[in-house]
């Protein structure tokens, strides 16, 4: 049986007017694919599920001055970050078998 | 509550230009952003810091009363009366970068030179996220075995929260809205608790399996027999096969840990035999043994 799950959508227009920032660079974002618009009757809309990211792109765009490719790269690197932290605490706990046994 | 050298956080001369100060703060500012330094607890206080040192070194009046009386800042009043006197004349609208809604943490030395610690130049119009707030629960591995409660204190409040079974060492869970407020009207951060599960003295785990080494006499090793071990379910009874060597491992199915979020789901336990050699024995034994040795 498969269950209904609700998804939190805002719309672009209404993102853009309250973060203070331009619709062309959310298209930008969806363009390279770092984030993810669903449209419906021609309106474009937000997961509220990327909001974090989102955020965070936003703060390296505008304040940190970081361009897209920026963005991307940055976004990549802390990608493999996270899965080589996540492999780093799987080695430790695997270490932990070994301890105290010497 | 000491006195910061916000020429020194910023890297820069005291000659500095507003030039200078913005190229120190922008390259500090790139390399110790908290989004660019996800768990890096020290990346964070820096990023304050520089900030708060920008906020000071690129603000002409604020820089001329630091350079003044900076290294003597326990002069409030002096400082205060100024302070307020700024306040009526002067609108600034600083440029300081937002570090994931966190910029508002200014250090006391701030504060008591030029009060309450301004938002950042974008914050101030729009919604944020509050910031997100992280913790570490320790933990012993019975704890991690079974779903329980347990009350946390964040920020002076208190947190009931239920940790499921199975929680593993160095992971984190989020508790949605309980980071700090929103800025202007935004959602409330989210809090992330890290768990520090300690070794177990006898039983080591892996993952969802759990690895024991059991002693056996040398008797029941050589005839077998029936033996009662301690796991964290309880006692379990096994019968041992004659002639059982040293080293030899047992899987109990289903004795292990409990798989996270997957209720009545267990791993195995994995049983080691390390058997002990008989000492301190009798003239008798040791004839026996003898005998033993030349049938």
């Amino acid at each position: 049986m498969s269950t209904m799950q609700t998804e939190y959508l805002i719309s672009v227009d209404e993102f853009c007017a309250n973060h203070n920032i331009e619709i062309s660079f959310i298209s930008s974002l969806e363009q390279t694919g770092l984030i993810e618009i669903t449209t419906i009757k021609k309106t474009g809309f937000i997961n509220a599920e990327q909001l974090q990211q989102l955020e965070k792109f936003i703060r390296l765009y505008y304040d940190l001055e970081i361009n897209l490719e920026g963005i991307e790269t940055i976004t990549h690197l802390l990608q493999r970050m996270n899965s080589m932290h996540d492999e780093i605490l799987m080695l430790r706990n695997r270490l932990r078998l070994y301890e105290s046994e010497f | 509550m000491n006195f910061l050298d916000y020429y020194k956080i910023l890297g820069i001369e005291k000659t500095a230009t507003p030039e200078d100060v913005k190229r120190a703060y922008r390259k500090l500012a790139r390399k110790y952003h908290p989004d660019l330094n996800p768990n890096n607890k020290d990346a964070k206080k820096n990023f304050q810091e520089i900030n708060e040192a920008n906020e000071v070194l690129s603000d002409p009046e604020k820089r001329k009363k630091y350079d003044q009386y900076g290294k003597d800042w326990k002069h409030a009043e002096e400082f205060e009366k100024e302070r307020k006197y700024q306040e009526q004349s002067s609108n600034n609208q600083r440029q300081s970068y937002s570090g994931a809604q966190s910029e508002g943490d200014f250090s006391d030395f701030f504060e008591s030179m030029f009060g309450s610690p301004p938002g950042s130049g974008r914050s101030r119009q729009v919604k944020f996220r509050g910031e997100d707030y992280y913790a570490e629960l320790h933990l012993d591995l019975i704890d991690a075995f079974r779903t329980h409660k347990q009350t946390l204190t964040v920020n002076r409040k208190n947190i009931r929260i239920t940790i499921p079974a199975g929680i593993e060492n160095g992971q984190t869970i989020k508790i949605a809205g309980h980071g700090g407020k929103g800025v202007n009207g935004g959602p409330d951060g989210d809090l992330y608790i890290t768990f520090s599960i300690a070794n177990h003295p006898e039983i080591k785990r892996l993952g969802i399996d759990l690895y024991s080494t059991v002693y056996l006499d040398l008797y029941t090793a050589v005839l077998g027999g029936e033996i009662t071990i301690d796991t964290l379910s309880g006692k379990v009874k096994l019968k041992v096969k004659p002639e059982t060597q040293n080293g030899t491992k047992v899987k109990l199915k289903g004795k292990g840990f409990p798989v996270y979020k997957n209720e009545g789901h267990f791993g195995d336990l994995y049983v080691t035999y390390s058997i002990k050699i008989p000492t301190n024995l009798s003239e008798k034994q040791k004839e026996l043994f003898t005998e033993l040795s030349e049938s």
